[in-house]
């Protein structure tokens, strides 16, 4: 276990680390304006005394890197601070939109990803017949067409036209499970499309290129039947890519989540952001843009440590 | 002569139609881009090919001014993209040592945000204007073709010509566009027409969340934007925009796939 340990917390420290750099990015982004953020709150019209009050109660007094830092130190206690629009606590309003987001993105996941698999090897099983360039050819489609389209074409036909959903994904805490999952519906079908094929040309690119390997050639001409050289040479030799696939998509779907909570009305992290991107609120924005970027980057992490701990080589040394 | 197969012969077909009406959009339109010249919604017909808008502006004539300021963005922004990302990815190759680390680290570390959230960052404080959106979705797209470039590049620097050239006592300005440019032309000219694409979805997504290009101004996200309401109400004027931004990107996408497969197949026989 000892290389891959060391890999693994090599792995994680970097990870920490691009963590706290992107943390600087954020900060740094909300800064590099031409004048200050109460400028641009306020507008150019502000009275100087507006302004004056407004760089108090921001603590743009203060220099850069004290802010900068109180601000991180205080973010990883949990607190964000408060929304300039509307006072309220950042980390309280973002628990629960947190909580779903995630709930929306983890059904999307739940369906997608098995999907997703089973066609891919479907795609290796007749490939270069039709079934394998259907699905290049909606791959192609797919990453043409915006997340908003297929949002609305879905919410067109099957709310509208259909009515089998409300066309709006209201959720809050009364509502059953079933209640909840009837209502996300549209949005977790949206989300499945988005990453769907993406997901399905990785698969099929990864199994291809461990059944291509010497060692299968090997196995086949040792005389193993095709289940054992799948089972026993390419099933453990392809868990590694496979799950990088899987994370670099579920990595995609919290980008995927923002635009398609806008178009469906969902009360989730997306919909926050977007938001208060309009009304200037740089708190809320930093704290979003934050933890975002902390899912993104967390879930790569996984993704290579799951690569690490699945390497056959790795864990096995000589 | 070379053979265009049919894929990309659709494709450069819609890609041309889109741009000759990009770039005739004022002899093209049937009337004002923001002038009101009906009633709220009104279905297609003689008058108005597409029906009306949200406030009663003519579909066909926002779609067409729509299209003009998605085009021209989507190809400002890739264009900048362009040449940042290529000259820095080239320098990279080139200078190797600790520039190519910064380089290397800090595009790693842009990287590692996902684009839209990044430019959501930026725009809450920047003033959304035209310029702004170009320069910011530019340069945060750059650090993709900087990657490719710099991988190119690295390949191409260690090939004999290039040496040759050094011994030749030609400097790093020579290496660059004499040695490296024409033989990275290939790859980079296929990544283009995936990077608009990319461009046209990103602004679009901008304007529909409505950061992106603001009213009255039309573009295809933003007039998604505005007729959005109607869809509850089974009227479709959103999904012209929507869709005309996927057929415009399937196109650009086969003419892009013939153009990779063309430069792949190029260099096979190169060997």
């Amino acid at each position: 276990m000892a290389p891959a340990l060391k890999l693994l917390v090599q792995r994680v420290a970097l990870g920490l680390m691009l963590l706290f750099l992107v943390s600087a990015l954020i900060f740094v982004g909300t800064q590099i304006l031409p004048g200050d953020v109460a400028q641009s709150i306020l507008g150019q019209s502000a009275t100087p005394e507006a302004l004056a009050n407004l760089r108090q109660e921001l603590g743009l007094n203060e220099p850069a890197l004290t802010r900068y830092f109180d601000w991180l130190f205080n973010a990883l206690q949990g607190d964000f601070g408060t929304a300039l629009t509307n006072g309220q606590d950042i980390a309280h309003s973002v628990g629960n939109r947190l909580k779903n987001t995630l709930f929306l993105a983890f059904w999307a996941a739940v369906i997608a990803v098995p999907l997703a698999i089973f066609l891919g090897l479907l795609a290796v099983r007749f490939r270069d017949r039709w079934p394998d360039k259907l699905i290049s050819t909606v791959t192609l489609a797919s990453i043409s067409i915006p997340e908003f389209l297929i949002g609305y074409l879905i919410m067109y036909f099957v709310a509208v036209k259909l009515r089998w959903f409300p066309s709006v994904a209201m959720i809050n805490d009364g509502m059953s499970l079933g209640e909840k999952l009837s209502s996300i519906a549209m949005p977790v079908m949206v989300l499945t499309l988005v990453v769907l094929a993406h997901m399905m040309r990785m698969t099929r690119a990864a199994i291809l290129n461990v059944m291509q390997s010497a060692y299968i050639e090997t196995a086949e001409l040792k005389g193993l039947n095709r289940f054992q050289v799948i089972y026993r040479h390419a099933f453990p030799n392809s868990i590694a890519p496979i799950v990088n696939v899987v994370m670099l998509n579920l990595a995609y779907l919290v980008v995927g989540v923002v635009v398609v909570e806008v178009v469906f009305v969902y009360p989730g992290m997306g919909q926050y952001l977007v938001d208060h991107v309009s009304k200037r609120d740089v708190p809320v924005v930093q704290a979003c843009g934050l933890i975002f970027a902390a899912v993104y980057i967390g879930l790569n992490m996984v993704a290579d440590v799951v690569s690490i701990l699945t390497n056959p080589r790795l864990r096995h040394p000589k | 002569m070379m053979r265009i197969p049919f894929a990309a012969a659709v494709g450069l077909f819609f890609t041309a139609l889109y741009f000759l009406a990009a770039i005739f959009a004022p002899l093209l339109a049937p009337y004002g881009m923001a002038e009101v010249v009906g009633d709220v919604w009104e279905p297609s017909s003689a008058t108005h090919l597409l029906g009306t808008d949200n406030i009663g502006r003519d579909l066909l004539t926002r779609m067409i001014y729509g299209g003009r300021t998605t085009i021209f963005i989507a190809t400002a922004a890739t264009v900048l993209s362009f040449t940042t990302g290529s000259v820095l990815g080239f320098l990279a190759a080139v200078l190797g040592g600790w520039a190519d680390q910064l380089l290397s680290r800090a595009v790693d570390l842009l990287m590692s945000i996902p684009s839209l959230i990044f430019a959501l960052v930026v725009l809450s404080v920047m003033p959304v204007t035209v310029p702004v959106l170009i320069l910011v979705m530019g340069l945060l797209d750059s650090t993709r073709v900087f990657r490719l470039a710099r991988a190119v590049a690295v390949d191409i620097n260690v090939m004999d010509y290039v040496e040759a050239a050094k011994l030749r006592g030609e400097g790093r300005v020579w290496i660059i566009f004499r040695e490296i440019l024409p033989n990275a032309l290939s790859p980079l000219v296929a990544e283009m027409g995936l990077r608009f694409i990319f461009m046209v979805l990103f602004v679009s997504t901008l304007s529909f969340l409505g950061l992106g290009v603001q009213p009255p101004e039309a573009d295809w996200g933003g007039i998604v934007k505005e007729n959005k309401d109607g869809i509850v109400y089974g009227i479709p004027a959103a999904l012209i925009p929507a869709f005309a931004i996927a057929t415009l990107a399937i196109s650009v996408n086969l003419v892009a796939d013939w153009v990779l497969n063309r430069t792949t197949s190029l260099k096979g026989g190169r060997g």
